[in-house]
C-alpha cells in the first residue's frame, strides 16, 4: 500500500492511504460548511426578502405606521421597539452582570461559586417560551400592580425578562475577561495600600473593559434576536415608542412582528416580503454586533504581551 | 468615609446583587415545579389532547419534540463533528480559517426567528418538504451545529499533542490517529457539546413555528413530511392562543418542557465533570 510521507504543519510527520482520501476530503469539505450555510441563509432572505423593496416605497417602509392589513409596512415603530427593548435590557442586565461576574471571581469562597455557576447555567438552559410563560402569569402582574399599567404586558417587563436571559452571557464573558487579568495587577493594587474594593474597581475592572465591552455586545445580540419571550410579554401594540412613558406600555419587536404575522400571510404576498424584509433587517444587525464582539477578540489577542 | 467601612458596604452590594440574580431563577424553578406536578398525570404524559386542547394529554407533543431532536441529532452531528475535526486537526491559520470562526460566531448569534424564515424559505418552499418534520429538523440542526462545533473543537483541542506525534512515530497516518486516539479520548467532551446543542433545539419555538408545527393534531406522525405538534410550541399555543386554558395544563405543560431541557442539562454537567476527574492527562 501506497504510503506517501508528508510534512505537516503540526509539527509531526504523517502518511495518508489512499483509502483516506475521501474521508479527508469529507472533512474539509464539513469544514467549510458553516460559511455556505451563513451565505445560504443570508441569500433566501434575500431572495423572498429584497422584492418588498420595489413593491412598496421607500417612504412607506421606513414610516411610522405598520398596518400590513392597509398596506401600510412602516418598520420604525418595530425597529424602536426592538431597540427600547433591547436598550432597557441591556442597563438592567449589565451592572446585575458585572457586579455577579465580580462578585464570583473576585470574592466569592469555592463553595458559594460551586452553587451560583451551575444556577446561571440552568438560567441559561430554561427554554425562553417557559420564560415568556412565567412571565405572562408572574412577571405581568406585579408590573401591573406596582406600576398601574392596564395589562402589565409592557416594554419593561420585556426587558426585564430579557435582561434575565442576557445575563448567562454576560455573566461567563465578563468572568473570563476578569479571569485574563494578571494577578500580579492585584498585588500591585493592594501593595500600594488600596483596599481590595478600591483595587477592584481601579484596577481589575478598567483592566477588564474590553472583554466586558465583549460580554455586552454578546449579550446585546442575544436580546434583539430573542422572539418568543419578548412576544409573550411586551403586549404587542405597533406604536411609536417616543413618549415618556413608553417604557409602561406595550410595544413590539421586529422578532415578534415575524412570529406574530408570518403564519397568517399568504406565499409572495407583499406582506410576506415585507416580514423577510424585517428578517434582513435583523440578520444585518446582529451580524454587526457579532462582528463588533469578534473583533473585540481579536484585539484581545492582539496585547497579550499585557500578561 | 473610612475605606473600610466602603469596601464593606461594597461586599455587601455585591452579595446582594448575586442574589437578586439567582432568587428569581429559583423562583421560576420552585413555582412551575409546584404547580406543575399538580397536573402531572399518567393520563396527561400518555394520552391526545382532546376538547380542543382543554383536556386530555400532551403525548403528541412529547413525541413530536423527540423526533424533532432525533431528526436534528442525525443531521447536525456529523456536520458538527467533522466541521470540528477540520478546525482542530487539518486547518491552519489563514484568512480561508478566520472566516469559516467568522461564519461560526456569526451562525450562532442569528436570531431563532430569522433561522425560521430561513427554514421556510429554503425546506419548506423552495425544497417543497411542506411543514414537515423533516423541515423543522434540519432548521434546527443549522442552528445546532455552530454549538456542536464550537464544544467539539475545544474537546480535541484539550487531547495532548503528543498522542498525536506518538501515533505517527509509530508509522500511523494522521487520520488512523484521530480515529482510533484523538476522537475516543475527546469523546465524553463531544457528547458534552453535542447533548447541550441538542437542549437548546429542543426548547426552541421559534424556528419551528413555520417549518414543521401542528397547532393542533391529536395524532402521531406518520412519516418524516408529516408536521408535529411539539412541545414548546405547544406551551406558546396554549398560553396565548387558546382562550379559557385551564392554566393547570398549561403549568403541567411547562413542567414536562423544563423537566426534559433541565434533566439534558444536568446530564451533560454529569459526564463533563466524570470524564474531567476520570482523565489521566
Amino acid at each position: 500500500m501506497d504510503k506517501g510521507v508528508i510534512v505537516t504543519n503540526r509539527g509531526g510527520i504523517s502518511g495518508r492511504r489512499w483509502t483516506e482520501v475521501p474521508i479527508e476530503a469529507t472533512i474539509r469539505v464539513l469544514g467549510f460548511s458553516t460559511i455556505g450555510f451563513v451565505l445560504l441563509i443570508f441569500l433566501f432572505l434575500l431572495r423572498e426578502g429584497l422584492p418588498i423593496f420595489y413593491e412598496v416605497p421607500t417612504g412607506n417602509l421606513f414610516g411610522t405606521r405598520w398596518y400590513p392589513t392597509f398596506e401600510l409596512f412602516g418598520t420604525l415603530p418595530l425597529l424602536l421597539g426592538s431597540i427600547l427593548v433591547t436598550v432597557t435590557a441591556i442597563l438592567i442586565a449589565l451592572p446585575l452582570g458585572v457586579a455577579t461576574a465580580v462578585f464570583v471571581r473576585e470574592l466569592a469562597p469555592d463553595w458559594v461559586r460551586e452553587i451560583l455557576k451551575p444556577m446561571i447555567e440552568v438560567l441559561a438552559g430554561i427554554p425562553s417560551v417557559v420564560l415568556g410563560f412565567f412571565g405572562m402569569h408572574f412577571v405581568a402582574p406585579l408590573i401591573r400592580n406596582i406600576f398601574g399599567a392596564p395589562t402589565g404586558l409592557t416594554v419593561f417587563t420585556g426587558a426585564l425578562i430579557l435582561a434575565y436571559m442576557a445575563l448567562p452571557t454576560i455573566i461567563s464573558v465578563a468572568e473570563d475577561a476578569l479571569d485574563t487579568v494578571p494577578k500580579s495587577y492585584r498585588d500591585a493594587g493592594l501593595a500600594m495600600g488600596a483596599t481590595q474594593w478600591q483595587t477592584i474597581w481601579k484596577v481589575v475592572v478598567p483592566a477588564a473593559r474590553s472583554g466586558i465591552l465583549m460580554a455586552v455586545m454578546l449579550g446585546m445580540g442575544r436580546a434583539i434576536g430573542e422572539t418568543m419571550a419578548v412576544m409573550m410579554v411586551t403586549g404587542n401594540a405597533a406604536r411609536l415608542p417616543l413618549t415618556f412613558d413608553s417604557l409602561f406600555r406595550p410595544a413590539r419587536t421586529m422578532t415578534a412582528t415575524i412570529a406574530a404575522e408570518m403564519g397568517e400571510v399568504a406565499q409572495g404576498s407583499t406582506h410576506y416580503h415585507a416580514l423577510f424584509g424585517i428578517g434582513i433587517i435583523l440578520f444585518v444587525l446582529t451580524f454587526l454586533i457579532n462582528l463588533t464582539a469578534a473583533s473585540a477578540i481579536f484585539r484581545k489577542q492582539r496585547r497579550g504581551g499585557l500578561r | 468615609m473610612d475605606r473600610f467601612l466602603v469596601q464593606r458596604l461594597g461586599f455587601a452590594l455585591l452579595l446582594f446583587v448575586a442574589l437578586v440574580v439567582v432568587v428569581p431563577i429559583l423562583f421560576v424553578l420552585g413555582v412551575i415545579v409546584v404547580e406543575g406536578s399538580m397536573a402531572i398525570t399518567w393520563e396527561f404524559l400518555s394520552a391526545m389532547p382532546s376538547d380542543g386542547m382543554k383536556g386530555g394529554g400532551i403525548f403528541p407533543t412529547i413525541v413530536g419534540t423527540f423526533l424533532l431532536m432525533l431528526g436534528t441529532a442525525m443531521a447536525s452531528i456529523p456536520v458538527g463533528v467533522g466541521g470540528a475535526i477540520y478546525l482542530a486537526e487539518y486547518a491552519r491559520d489563514t484568512w480561508l480559517t478566520r472566516a469559516i470562526r467568522l461564519a461560526i460566531v456569526n451562525l450562532a448569534g442569528i436570531p431563532s426567528v430569522v433561522y425560521g424564515l430561513f427554514g421556510l424559505g429554503l425546506f419548506v418552499l423552495f425544497l417543497q418538504f411542506g411543514t414537515s418534520i423533516l423541515a423543522g429538523a434540519l432548521t434546527l440542526a443549522i442552528m445546532t451545529i455552530p454549538i456542536i462545533i464550537s464544544t467539539t473543537e475545544e474537546a480535541l483541542r484539550a487531547v495532548p499533542t503528543e498522542f498525536r506525534t506518538i501515533i505517527a512515530s509509530l508509522g500511523g497516518t494522521r487520520w488512523q490517529g484521530i480515529r482510533g486516539v484523538v476522537l475516543p479520548q475527546a469523546l465524553p467532551g463531544i457528547i458534552t457539546g453535542i447533548i447541550l446543542g441538542l437542549l437548546r433545539a429542543a426548547g426552541e419555538t421559534a424556528p419551528i413555528l413555520f417549518t414543521v408545527a401542528a397547532f393542533y393534531l391529536p395524532r402521531l406522525p406518520h412519516s418524516p413530511f408529516d408536521p408535529t405538534m411539539a412541545l414548546p410550541y405547544h406551551l406558546y399555543v396554549i398560553s396565548t392562543q387558546v382562550p379559557g386554558m385551564p392554566l393547570r395544563i398549561q403549568h403541567g405543560t411547562a413542567l414536562v418542557l423544563l423537566t426534559l431541557v433541565l434533566s439534558m442539562n444536568v446530564t451533560a454537567t454529569v459526564i463533563r465533570s466524570y470524564f474531567r476527574r476520570r482523565r489521566q492527562w
